[in-house]
């Protein structure tokens, strides 16, 4: 491809048909109007028969036999800030961005689908990971909106931030079409997330007692790299192995599935990872509690800077005991394994 | 690919015939419609389907123009080689079989009867048609390891012969920041309207003229920005990739080996782009380029071989200077439309108007030889300036000249593309005080479709046809002393695809 074109600037000086001239081209003249209009005109021909063809081909080899219904496109809409999404205005960036994966019916059925891990999310049954809502309640707009500009890590979800705002808002109200969910049920309600206090190697301490607490360490491994007692047996929601997040790897640029603030991860393990093994705390957690965790689960990702391995550092790299100075009027007898490690 | 030499217009009724005969293909086309196409080696790597990078492939959509600028990753944790399944191959084979017509005005020798020594000769026009086939590209790219990368593409003209289009090695996102990325070897400059992913086909339409117009008689070969060039290229862009820039450093050499052409001569293309968000139109990009640098206008020669005289590889001297400079502009009125607009201002040092600089002969059928036995052949022949103390004819000036592309692209689907392009390129200033105002000028034409039958990661398939009219002012003097255009044409049809 690409040879030099300044043999085409000059080429009719040389054709390499000299030897011809149109004199005894004459008596073909009649012949060769013929051949000059059949020629493209049966070429042509063929090949559109053989489109079609190719087409019924590739359709017998679906498991589904038949035309496929056309997708409704129902007049779903979202809202993100002072910009109006249609999805009407999303089905031709659906098609040519998203449907390879999740599928033209939003069923994660796209012909990609079967060689990626994880799977692709499946818009009929509306669950989704990412969420600033509770728990089994429907993300807003806004937490879509930056799962497609943020993209997913560990997945093969880019980060569509190419889009303009609005294209990504159309998007968004696109793939409410493909579940009843949107037409029933509103948005859950954002969770409040407090300041964060300031980082101490207390709340580091008191973090890292949460997360043998709470068995974080069964999935997660005791120093956060995916390898934990459970580690192999975990499934999502629809029985496709997963694995659990690993802190341990990539440097400064490390994200994780939706985020890679502080309160993103605060947002992570209060909500929940929906369609996962991953809980939500927000019922057993105390918003400081939660900060202290989010401290600790920073001293995990150990090739990464951060302000959180700044104060472990200075402390020489220990987490000292946690020292509970408010401790339950009851005896507590549940200790946890793995606390202090 | 492309390369495939100039034609003319039908005559009337086969032209009606043709038309509507490709009318009709059209419409059984896309009611045939079920379900576009990429690098099979990108695409299989990712997961996705050609249509997320490309608006049309080859062409790239800005998905695609960040997946190449961050050095063909998707800056995600699998980037690194070591995520894919060892039988990976990072390869895609792309040949396109094609039929095509060709028209154009040819010098044909006369004969009287009984007399075999041609008697003179008359400019007639020589149209032919027939099967035909493209060059064989290897793709290869992808990443070394996470934010080192690379692409080779060795391809072959349609008899087979192989040179090295692109091989180059880049190391990106220096300390973990998009604006620093590094490139070095043989690559396509930074267009923002690229030649070499272009949606044309046919021999004057597959190339953009403004990226390689030269004067008549011009012998400055190195400011063609359409060919793929030696050098060294910074680039950096925003982490959405709607703020571009690029700086490169270039040998003067127009990218052919060994130094025949060139040496000692350095070249600069730097680039400047940006992107606005406008809601449901689109990114609208705007941004400028200047490509500027010297180039030798002297060679010393060895006639010592009997072959005549040859360039003595890295001898050239007697720099002189040019300058190629513009604006780019790439205009969305929604998913379905788009307008690609280059213009330029281009000016060679009065030496290369006089044909000094050019010591690259081609051997009359298109191809580099690095002699020329017959110097009085004329264009085919190099422009030898191997005279010491050579003096510019009284009155030699810099050439310089204007040039404007147009392309205009109607998405149907991201599987059916239909496309035009109109260019025109016009002399300012001749070289030569006297000669005919518009000699060289070129108005180009273009129209046609692409239609990928199924859309896949896997492969890309995609019928086309195209018609090109390409008119040169380098015909006689006309009454009011311009030069009258002369028009090649090209109709082709094919099948490309890659796998």
């Amino acid at each position: 491809m690409g040879m030099n074109p300044l043999a085409t600037r000059f080429a009719s000086a040389d054709f390499g048909l000299r030897v011809l001239t149109m004199n005894s081209l004459k008596p073909m003249r009649f012949i060769s109007a013929i051949l000059f209009t059949a020629i493209p005109c049966t070429a042509i021909l063929v090949l559109t028969f053989a489109a079609g063809f190719t087409a019924r081909a590739s359709a017998q080899d679906e498991p589904l036999v038949g035309p496929k219904p056309p997708v409704v496109v129902k007049p779903m809409v979202s809202h993100i800030g002072n910009i109006t999404g249609h999805a009407a205005d999303g089905k031709y960036d659906y098609r040519r961005y998203c449907a390879g994966c999740h599928g033209d019916y939003g069923d994660s059925n796209g012909e990609n689908a079967v060689w990626l891990d994880p799977k692709p999310r499946d818009f009929t049954i509306a669950t989704f990971k990412c969420r600033s809502t509770l728990t089994g309640t429907l993300p807003t707009d806004e937490d879509l909106f930056n799962t497609i500009g943020r993209g997913v890590t560990n997945s093969n979800m880019p980060i569509w931030n190419t889009f303009t705002k609005q294209e990504r808002a159309d998007l968004v109200a696109y793939i409410k079409i493909f579940s009843p969910r949107w037409e029933k049920e509103k948005a859950g309600t954002p969770i409040t997330i407090p300041a964060e206090p300031p980082v101490t190697i207390e709340s580091i301490s008191h973090g890292q007692a949460l997360f043998a607490k709470l068995e974080c360490w069964k999935c997660h491994g005791t120093h956060g790299e995916g390898d934990g007692p459970s580690a192999s047996t975990l499934t999502d929601s629809k029985d496709n192995p997963i694995r659990p997040y690993n802190f341990a790897l990539g440097g400064n640029d490390s994200r994780f599935k939706c985020g890679s603030t502080n309160q993103d991860i605060y947002k992570i393990f209060m909500t929940g990872v929906d369609g996962t093994p991953m809980p939500s705390f927000a019922d057993v957690i105390q918003p400081n509690d939660a900060w202290d965790l989010v401290h600790f689960l920073r001293t995990l990702q150990v090739h990464r800077h951060s302000k959180e391995n700044e104060v472990l550092m200075a402390a020489h790299g220990v987490i000292p005991p946690y020292v509970d100075k408010n401790p339950p009027p009851a005896a507590d007898t549940n200790k946890a394994p793995g606390g202090g490690q | 690919m492309r390369m495939w030499a100039q034609s003319h217009l039908c005559q009337k009724p086969q032209r009606v015939s043709s038309v509507l005969a490709a009318a009709f293909a059209l419409i059984l086309l896309i009611l045939s419609s079920h379900s576009a196409s990429a690098l099979p080696a990108f695409a299989r790597k990712y997961g996705l389907r050609c249509s997320a990078c490309h608006e049309s492939w080859p062409a790239l959509n800005n998905f695609g123009l960040k997946f190449r600028d961050n050095g063909y990753q998707l800056m995600n944790e699998r980037d690194s080689p070591i995520w894919q399944n060892p039988g990976y191959w990072p390869v895609t084979f792309r040949i396109t079989p094609i039929w095509h017509r060709l028209s154009s005005l040819n010098q044909v020798d006369t004969y009287t009867p009984g007399n075999l020594a041609p008697t003179g000769s008359v400019t007639q026009r020589i149209s032919s048609s027939g099967f035909d086939l493209s060059g064989l590209d290897f793709h290869t790219g992808g990443t070394l390891e996470k934010n080192i990368s690379f692409y080779v593409l060795p391809s072959s003209d349609p008899t087979g012969a192989f040179h090295f289009e692109s091989v180059n090695a880049r190391i990106d996102n220096i300390a973990g920041s998009p604006w620093l990325n590094i490139r070095l070897g043989r690559f396509e400059l930074n267009n923002l309207l690229s030649e070499k992913r272009t949606l044309w086909l046919t021999g004057n339409g597959g190339i953009y003229q403004t990226y390689h117009f030269i004067p008549v008689g011009d012998g400055n070969i190195f400011g063609q920005m359409g060919d793929n060039q030696f050098g060294l290229e910074y680039m950096g862009h925003s982490v959405d990739d709607k703020t571009r820039v690029s700086a490169a450093l270039l040998s003067s050499n127009d990218g052919n080996v060994n130094l025949i052409t060139g040496a000692n001569s350095y070249s600069g293309f730097f680039t400047f782009d940006q992107g606005f968000d406008t809601g449901k139109l689109g990114v609208q990009r705007v941004g400028a380029y200047a490509f500027v640098g010297e180039a030798a206008t002297y060679y010393l020669t060895n006639s010592s071989g009997g072959t005549g005289a040859v360039p003595i590889p890295g001898s050239g001297i007697g720099n002189k200077g040019f300058s190629r400079v513009g604006f780019y502009g790439q205009f969305y009125l929604g998913p379905h439309f788009d307008l690609n607009v280059v213009t330029q201002h281009g000016e060679d040092n009065a030496y290369f108007g006089q044909g000094y600089g050019d010591a690259i002969a081609t051997d009359g059928n298109g191809g580099a030889t690095a002699t020329c036995s017959n110097p009085a052949n004329g264009p085919t022949c190099p422009f030898l300036n191997n005279t010491p103390g050579t003096t510019l004819p009284t009155g030699s000036r810099s050439p310089t000249w204007n040039g404007y592309t147009f392309e205009a692209r109607y998405v149907y689907s991201p599987q059916l593309i239909f496309k035009a392009v109109y260019e025109a390129e016009r002399m300012s200033q001749q070289a030569t005080p006297g000669t005919a105002s518009n000699l060289g000028n070129i108005n180009n034409y273009s129209i046609g479709y692409r239609y990928n039958p199924f859309m896949t990661s896997r492969a890309g398939f995609a019928y086309f046809g195209e018609f090109n009219l390409f008119q040169d002012a380098v015909g006689p003097l006309n009454s009011s002393n311009k030069a009258t255009y002369q028009n090649t044409s090209e109709l082709l049809f094919g099948i490309d695809f890659d796998f």
